[in-house]
């Protein structure tokens, strides 16, 4: 059984300087626990595609079903982690952050705050679980964003380049710490990058899509056992041909 | 893992340990800074009471001042006046704050609401408070209903335009994790919008204390009532009580003084200051 169905999905943006594509008819599928890599060019629609599956845009045409049922505007059974580190709330200490959900749930507060310190672990920032997110450094903040995502247990995790703003050092400890608790928790990830090296060591399967206005040029199995080795030649073999589907002209579309 | 260092590990460690001592000064550094311009003004005032230039009915020493000070304090007069006065301040202070921050709110959340209420605000709001007054007292007559009334509607506006502000400013990348995480309308207000706005309201409510204290001061005149620190100051006109009119005016200070310190600062500090969302 699929878990994730995107079928003909188009979104077109009406600004004051006209009709704007945002996506232009991306179908895919995922199967649960899958972990999908969106890989694409700057404005392509990445962001756009995201937040039609999170529910905050509705497509013009096409529709989204997850577990079989459509989607129709934002729910619980989603996770969202944004690339922007003011995503946290910072009236609330990172425990709190974390809490959030569990709370708009109805969990009792013993119980959603051992919950969230569960997932403050995973993401080993137990120890600063009441330190508020302005004395936390940026890798810090995402980290609690995705214990945050991950804590009223959504099975669906949505995330829209999250390590992009940090530096290459921290992202490469990020990029590890995300496929330990992808191996932990098997949610069904769809995770949006313009980096080939983070698609290759995150994705079971990637998809590459086309420059402005986005569409699906190519899908990549990544086949490689994890943990994964960015210095092996079949890692750099799966680069390069990421590589060059994003650089080859769209005329010679792969779908 | 490289990364476990907190942002601020840096300005922990300057401002932790001691945290007076900031700035490489001492601590009473800066209760002598704040006080070098009162001992400046109070200098000259001296200096110029003493020359007698001026009757000394009309400019009393300082001495002359905090001895009528004293006096009124010790009869009981003068704690009379502030407490009226304060009791206004605090009552029409209070309706503003209600008033003025759910007309805000709406003005931030709904289109149709920001399309009522914003030219209505927007003309009302420049208008001296005081030229309202003969309005309010024809309408609800003389006394303290009228002037707490007055009271509230001026002092209102900054804080509707600044809790409209507020509202408008809270990032919408916080509502969409909120709603992703379940969150309805209510809770999104009480939990995101409400905090989210917070650092803008303050200075709202800043604001419209300042302002409410400068209409009650002149409205307390004009309605008519018995006690109250601008009946005070005015009424010592007629007999030429210049040091009454001092002693009202340092009253006032101080209790401004007081609220600031006391109230605003400790708010900020609590909640906008300590979440990073403000500097101190
Ligand atoms: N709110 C918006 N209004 C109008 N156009 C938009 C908006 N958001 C994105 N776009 C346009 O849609 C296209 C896709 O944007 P986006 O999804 O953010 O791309 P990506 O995330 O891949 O960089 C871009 O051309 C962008 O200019
Ligand atoms: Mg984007």
């Amino acid at each position: 059984m699929q878990h994730i169905e995107v079928n003909h999905v188009s979104l077109v943006y009406d600004t004051p300087g006209g009709k704007v594509p945002g996506v232009d008819d991306v179908s895919f599928t995922m199967a649960p626990s899958e972990f999908l890599c969106l890989v694409g060019p700057s404005g392509c629609g990445k962001t756009t595609l995201l937040n039609i599956i999170a529910g905050f845009l509705s497509p013009v045409a096409g529709e989204i079903r997850i577990g079989g049922n459509a989607v129709n505007g934002y729910g619980q059974d989603r996770g969202i982690v944004f690339q922007d580190f003011a995503q946290l709330f910072p009236w609330r200490t990172a425990l709190g952050n974390v809490t959030f959900g569990l709370e708009m749930k109805g969990v009792a507060k013993a119980e959603r705050e051992a919950i969230a310190l569960e997932q403050l672990k995973l993401v080993k920032l137990d120890k600063f679980a009441h330190s508020y997110p302005h004395h936390l450094s940026g890798g810090m903040q995402q980290r609690v964003a995705i214990a945050r995502a991950l804590a009223y247990n959504p099975a669906v995790l949505l995330m829209d380049e999250p390590f992009a703003a940090l530096d290459a050092l921290t992202r490469d400890d990020m990029q590890r710490l995300l496929a330990d608790v992808w191996r932990e928790t098997r949610k069904t990830v769809i995770y949006v990058t313009h980096n080939v090296a983070e698609a290759v060591f995150l994705a079971d399967r990637v998809i590459v899509m086309t420059p402005h206005p986005g569409r699906v040029k190519a899908e990549v199995r990544i086949s490689l056992p994890r943990p994964r080795d960015p210095l092996s030649v079949e890692f750099l073999e799966y680069q390069k041909a990421l590589l060059r589907h994003l650089s080859e002209p769209s005329r010679a579309d792969a779908q | 893992m490289a990364d476990n260092v907190p942002a601020t590990t840096a300005g922990a460690l300057r401002t932790a340990p001691g945290a007076t001592t900031g700035r490489g000064g001492a601590w009473w550094r800066t209760p002598v800074r704040t006080a070098i311009p009162f001992v400046v003004v109070f200098g000259l005032w001296e200096f110029v009471a003493r020359l007698g230039i001026f009757p000394k009915r009309l400019f009393p020493t300082l001495e002359e001042v905090a001895q009528t000070f004293v006096e009124l304090t010790a009869r009981g007069i003068l704690p009379h006046h502030v407490f009226e006065t304060v009791l206004r301040l605090i009552a029409g202070f209070a309706l503003a704050a209600l008033v003025g921050i759910a007309i805000g709110v709406m003005m931030g959340r709904s289109r149709r609401a920001e399309d009522i209420f914003l030219p209505l605000v927007s003309i009302c709001a420049p208008i001296p408070g005081i030229a309202y007054a003969p309005l309010f007292l024809l309408w609800f007559g003389l006394g303290d209903f009228s002037t707490i009334l007055l009271v509230g509607f001026v002092s209102a506006f900054p804080i509707i335009f600044n809790t409209w502000t507020g509202v408008k400013a809270v990032k919408e990348i916080w509502v969409r994790a909120a709603h992703s995480m379940g969150a309805d309308d209510r809770r999104l207000f009480r939990k995101v919008i409400l905090p989210g706005a917070l650092p803008y309201m303050l200075t709202g409510l800043r604001l419209g204390l300042a302002q409410a204290w400068r209409i009650l001061v002149g409205v307390e005149i004009l309605a008519a009532v018995p006690w109250g620190l601008g009946w005070m100051i005015f009424g010592a006109r007629e007999f030429l009580n210049t040091d009454v009119m001092l002693a009202g005016i340092v009253a006032i200070g101080i209790i401004g003084f007081i609220l600031e310190k006391f109230v605003f600062e400790r708010l900020e500090r609590y909640t906008v200051v300590r979440w990073g969302m403000m500097t101190a």
